[in-house]
């Protein structure tokens, strides 16, 4: 066993399911320096901790959804989908 | 003398009180955080601190499947890892302790037309740079591993190998050991259960680090703690390019002596040799999701097991013995990141992946001198933090993705 993913349209799953997307970024716009398109290329937060964090239903409904991850446990806290998430991702 | 008395275990290392400074404090007592001290130590930076926040080799350094081998693609990844290599060879004697290093040497099997040519590639790059390796056949694999299922049966025949002799395994607790005890008897600090919970910077420049035992002032921190990078660069306002994933393996019950070769199939993603206790060790790619959690699943098991009996059948009837896990801090390019970061005094040796155990003592000289001289070593120039924003990546996925 992994872990299991509540996927928000088909239910708990267990992992091996579902394909991982990394943690959210903001996407660099057409007018970003160098810099920022290195960074929202390369760099991430990698927290030890809760991570919001993309996650596909690959071999169910296919679609792609948020969770809350505690990377220390592999507990997710919740899932979601993008047009939830307000303001915390 | 009573010979209990005379075999009475001595100290390897000893303890200490923390002291308010240091100048240099070393985070993370893994291989290379000792290999820097010991470095530093010989080269007369002695009022040094290596800080661990569990025992010493409690992270990757203590985990790893010890593959110790040269053969990668880039000509800045061959050099680097071909100095490390030769350094390896003379450890032992360097630092006075039996490290049971073993170069059986190393085939990476090749299981289609397009991994053959990956292999030719890497064959000539390693050729032109001086390192033992060169693109072998069936007949000739036969002979160094009569236990391979090299007919056509497999789902993945076995068409040629990328053979490379001087590659080989090593005791890695005693890697780790040896470093402490020689680092530790040229008057090193090596503090144990001691966590480093925050870093502080003024003005650009480190000033020194905060622990669970008190803080410490120093002009010199280096963070050598592999998985746990991202969190110690953020202590100190730096952004690394890294994600942490889960690595894990396994060893089955001792055999008598039957594999005398390492073998790795990126396409069945698995690495297979036998350690000197006669324990078969048998690893795989890192888990496709971040993570802290250092367990191990059954999902590997079932898994690897299934396509370590592919191909060595024989393994069939072996039984698994203990599994585990470690942390990896992957990089885009699968190349380290080593040297100076935008903040003065505050030096990052980290991006080791699934590979780091081999680089461990090109890593202590090259970062002792760094430290020192304040020069960076032209072996690690291009590992610099900063070729992530000057765009000249150093890509080594086809030679380390699945071998470490
Ligand atoms: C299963 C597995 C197999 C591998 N196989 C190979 C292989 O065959 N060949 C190879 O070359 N490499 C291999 N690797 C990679 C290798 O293990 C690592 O790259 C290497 O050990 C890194 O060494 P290190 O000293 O930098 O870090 P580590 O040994 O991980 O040491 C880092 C230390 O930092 C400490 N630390 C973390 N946070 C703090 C803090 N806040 N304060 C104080 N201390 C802290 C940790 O407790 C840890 O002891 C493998 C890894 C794994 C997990
Ligand atoms: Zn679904």
């Amino acid at each position: 066993m992994t872990f299991v993913i509540a996927c928000p349209n088909c239910g708990p799953r267990e992992a091996l399911e579902f394909s991982f997307g990394g943690e959210t970024t903001r996407r660099a716009g057409p007018e970003a320096s160098e810099q920022e398109l290195a960074g929202y290329l390369f760099f991430r937060d990698n927290v030890m901790g809760r991570q919001i964090e993309w996650w596909l239903h690959r071999d169910g409904c296919r679609k792609w959804f948020l969770a809350e991850r505690n990377t220390m446990t592999n507990q997710i806290e919740r899932t979601f989908w993008p047009h939830e998430r307000g303001r915390t991702a | 003398m009573h010979p209990i008395r005379y075999f009475k275990p001595w100290k390897m290392w000893r303890r200490h009180d923390l002291k308010k400074a240091y100048d240099v404090v070393i985070v993370g007592g893994g291989a290379h955080g000792l290999a820097v001290a010991y470095e530093l130590a010989k080269r007369g930076v002695r009022n040094v601190a290596v800080l661990e926040k569990n025992y010493i080799g409690a992270g990757g350094s203590g985990r790893n499947t010890t593959i110790i081998r040269a053969n990668y693609r880039t000509p800045e990844g061959v050099a680097f890892y071909k100095e490390s290599l030769r350094l390896y060879e003379h450890l032992a004697q360097e630092l006075d302790y039996n490290l049971l290093f073993s170069q059986q040497g190393h085939l990476t099997l090749a299981h289609a037309e397009r991994a053959l040519i990956t292999a030719q590639e890497r064959a000539e790059v390693n050729r032109l740079l001086g390192v033992d390796s060169r693109v072998i056949y069936p007949d000739e694999i036969a002979k160094l591993c009569p236990v391979l299922d090299l007919s056509d049966r497999p789902d993945f025949p076995i068409m040629g190998a990328l053979y490379h002799p001087p590659g080989g395994v090593i005791r890695h607790d005693a890697v780790v050991w040896a470093y402490a005890r020689q680092a530790d008897r040229l008057g090193i600090e090596i503090h144990q259960d001691t966590e480093v919970t925050g870093i502080d910077v003024e003005n650009g420049r480190i000033k020194g680090v905060r622990t669970n035992r008190g803080d410490i002032a120093a002009p010199v921190v280096l963070s050598a703690v592999a998985g746990w990078t991202s969190e110690i660069a953020r202590m100190a306002g730096v952004r690394v390019p890294i994600v942490t994933h889960p690595l894990q393996a396994f060893v089955t019950e001792p055999l008598k002596p039957f594999l005398h070769v390492i073998l790795v199939s990126a396409t069945l993603h698995i690495y297979i040799s036998q350690t000197d206790r006669g324990e078969v060790l048998i690893g795989s790619e890192i888990e496709p999701y971040t993570s802290y959690s250092q367990s191990s699943t059954l999902n590997f098991l079932e898994v690897t097991a299934h396509h370590a009996v592919e191909l060595v059948p024989i393994l069939g009837r072996v039984r698994m013995m203990r599994a585990w896990g470690g942390l990896c801090d992957v990089t885009p390019d699968y190349s380290p990141i080593m040297g100076e970061t935008p903040v003065e005094g505050f030096y990052l040796d980290a991006g080791w992946g699934t590979y780091g155990f081999k680089a461990t003592p090109i890593c202590g000289v090259t970062m002792a001198d760094l430290i020192v001289s304040g020069q960076v070593p032209e072996l690690i120039k291009p590992f610099a933090l900063s070729r992530f924003w000057d765009r000249e990546l150093v890509s080594e996925i086809a030679a380390a993705a699945v071998s470490h």
